[in-house]
């Protein structure tokens, strides 16, 4: 279903201008469909993860996102892999003759706790990217949405990042030039709802009466207790590994530092050496010897994990400053409830 | 033979109390399928997916159109995709069995009883649903019918379909909330702060209208009802009775650690800014 953008175009001209230039993805477009969609797949088997495929359409600036369809859990069996392509090619196939838009836009998956920012995020990405012009990942967070959220998350790589990753040239130098930080990495693309007329309407009859609804209910809860503690797991652990990886780059630059003293002594040595062979006549030996081994450059360890676990670490103190910012909100209520003398400090 | 509706037959009444809830992803799968038929089509019919739950009641969860062909005498229904989306949706979810099927339009029609054989082949007692996309009588219509066997002695005559209760409470649906679900468009998804703002409006503007209703009672404005009475009474006494000292104590402890976390997660926010100027700045000359 294609959007009046412009009605003075048709859609075939707009999408023949669409080949200079593409414009920057600025808002993913969802349908509550998908959305109702995407919550019951991940709700219902959460906490395994799992995921699915996006549909829909990409127009100018927005991608919309009109329809999605889950993908089975899969087994690590080579047999069951092409399994996984064929449900997928049936499912396509199936959904086109009733005319939903045949189009991969991305796909979705569940996450624990805002845990997301992997390795294979970043290599399916560059799958997708191969083909699809523009994709992105929604990630949904079930256990966040016990809380009265509605965690929906829409993501996608920044384009600089994917330069330096198809390179491979991860190391300190690029990074510097490029000026890309660990907040570069990924992008959210804020995401707007839309829903059709006849949708609308039913929903709008089918409203619950009460004026309060399960989300607020939710919302006041003070037994956060649970969260926060596995929060702070994760977030310790995800320490744990960050120290890591800073001592793996202590132990490199150490280690360079001590490849570079090797080499300035040597230097010096074959210069004295060179000296005293000039003073009897002989043929200066050469000042650089590629084949000892204190010449051999070291590999500098890719700096992609720190960075991913760093994005993992900000995200958690960021729910935890959230919840907690929350919960002090619900105390302050709860104490004026009872004891409406009394004041609270502000925080 | 006259008509059905001037012979008295003979009909067993459903002796289980049989009722069906449905999902709101279900409507707006229907909805969505509805929109997208192809020109021809007056209506669009497909299977649903759920389960039964222990107490008899049909949980339809789930749903997919299957494409047809309609004319005045006969129906014909792609029995090859039905069964491909089947197996399909089953790989994803192997507990969603099938409970029936739906159409969208008011009422029942001829076409509808044949459909319905089929799918009674399918699975036992299928549950049909009728979604009314037309809003006929000026409201959203969802009815869900069983089909019981009309029989005049020993001979079978008809089926009727027969109306069952429908649970159309939508929790997932509150979930997300109606205003993003009932819009047409919505600008950006609502952040933790607004929700919260949001609810707490709810409970003052609650607050407000008890206080109101009490009011008017005590100076004599409005009859006082006495179940109202007493579920405010309830209400306020399920506050536990803590002496103020061991209140105060409880709150403060909680206080505390909320600003311990907040605390730490700001102090680690801190150290990783640090350690990425460190990381990305160290050279070797």
């Amino acid at each position: 279903m294609a959007t009046a953008a412009a009605p003075s175009r048709s859609f075939l001209q707009v999408a023949a201008t669409e080949e200079a230039v593409a414009p920057p993805l600025r808002v993913v477009q969802m349908e509550g469909l998908v959305i109702l969609k995407i919550i019951k797949h991940c709700t219902e088997f959460s906490p395994a993860l799992v995921t699915g495929q996006l549909l829909g359409l990409d127009v100018g600036s927005v991608l919309e996102v009109t329809n999605c369809f889950p993908f089975p859990i899969r087994e690590e069996d080579e047999e069951i892999e092409a399994d996984g392509a064929n449900y997928q090619l049936e499912m396509m196939r199936c959904l086109r003759e009733v005319n939903v838009d045949n189009n991969t836009v991305g796909w979705y998956q569940s996450t624990l706790l805002g845990s997301y920012q992997t390795v294979e995020l970043i290599e399916t990405f560059m799958n997708y990217q191969e083909n699809i012009r523009r994709c992105v990942c929604i990630i949904y967070d079930p256990s966040k949405s016990n809380q009265g959220v509605l965690a929906l998350k829409a993501l996608k790589l920044s384009d600089s990042f994917m330069e330096l990753y198809r390179n491979n040239e991860f190391n300190g130098e690029k990074l510097r030039e490029k000026n890309l930080s660990w907040v570069d990495i990924f992008e959210e693309i804020p995401i707007k709802v839309s829903n059709s007329a006849l949708v609308s309407a039913f929903m709008t009859e089918l409203e619950a009466d009460s004026p309060v609804t399960q989300s607020d209910y939710d919302r006041i809860q003070l037994s956060t207790n649970p969260f926060m503690e596995r929060n702070m797991e994760f977030l310790i652990d995800c320490m744990d590994d960050l120290s890591m990886e800073q001592q793996k780059f202590q132990f490199y630059y150490r280690n360079l530092s001590r490849q570079q003293a090797q080499q300035q002594t040597w230097l010096q040595k074959r210069r004295a050496e060179n000296m005293a062979r000039k003073a009897a006549g002989e043929e200066p030996l050469p000042e650089e010897d590629p084949s000892n081994p204190i010449f051999k450059p070291l590999p500098e360890p890719s700096r992609l994990d720190s960075y991913l676990i760093t994005n993992q670490v900000s995200n958690y103190c960021n729910q935890i400053n959230r919840t907690s910012r929350m919960v002090m909100l619900i105390h302050h209520i709860l104490a004026w409830l009872f004891r409406p003398q009394v004041s609270l400090p502000r925080y | 033979m006259a008509s059905a509706d001037q012979i008295v037959l003979q009909f067993f009444p459903l002796s289980t109390s049989l009722s069906a809830k449905v999902h709101p992803l279900v409507i707006f799968n229907i909805c969505d399928c509805f929109v997208r038929r192809p020109d021809q089509a007056e209506r669009v019919i497909g299977t649903l997916l759920g389960s039964v739950l222990p107490d008899g009641t049909v949980d339809i969860r789930n749903s997919y159109v299957v494409p047809h062909n309609e004319s005045s005498d006969q129906v014909a229904l792609d029995i090859d995709y039905h069964h491909n989306m089947l197996s399909s949706h089953q790989k994803v979810n192997p507990k969603e069995v099938i409970v029936g099927w739906f159409s969208t339009g008011f009422g029942v029609t001829g076409g509808s009883a044949l459909i319905h054989e089929f799918y009674s082949r399918e699975v036992a007692n299928p549950v049909h649903l009728t979604v009314d996309t037309g809003f006929t009588n000026g409201e959203a219509s969802i009815k869900a019918f069983v089909s019981v066997n009309l029989s005049l002695g020993d001979q079978q005559l008809a089926a009727q379909f027969q109306e069952i209760p429908l649970d159309l409470r939508m929790v997932e649906a509150e979930r997300v909330g109606f205003d993003i679900l009932k819009s047409t468009s919505v600008d950006k998804l609502p952040t933790d702060m607004e929700g919260m703002e949001a609810t707490m409006e709810q409970l003052l503007a609650l607050i407000d209208d008890t206080y109101k209703y009490v009011d008017d009672v005590v100076e004599g404005r409005v009859a006082p009802d006495n179940a109202i009475g007493g579920f405010i009474s309830d209400s306020v006494s399920s506050i536990p009775k803590i002496s103020p000292p061991a209140f105060d104590k409880l709150v403060n402890d909680s206080l505390q650690d909320q600003l311990l976390l907040l605390y730490l997660s700001s102090i680690t926010r801190t150290q990783l800014s640090l350690a990425e100027k460190l990381n990305t700045a160290a050279q070797i000359l």
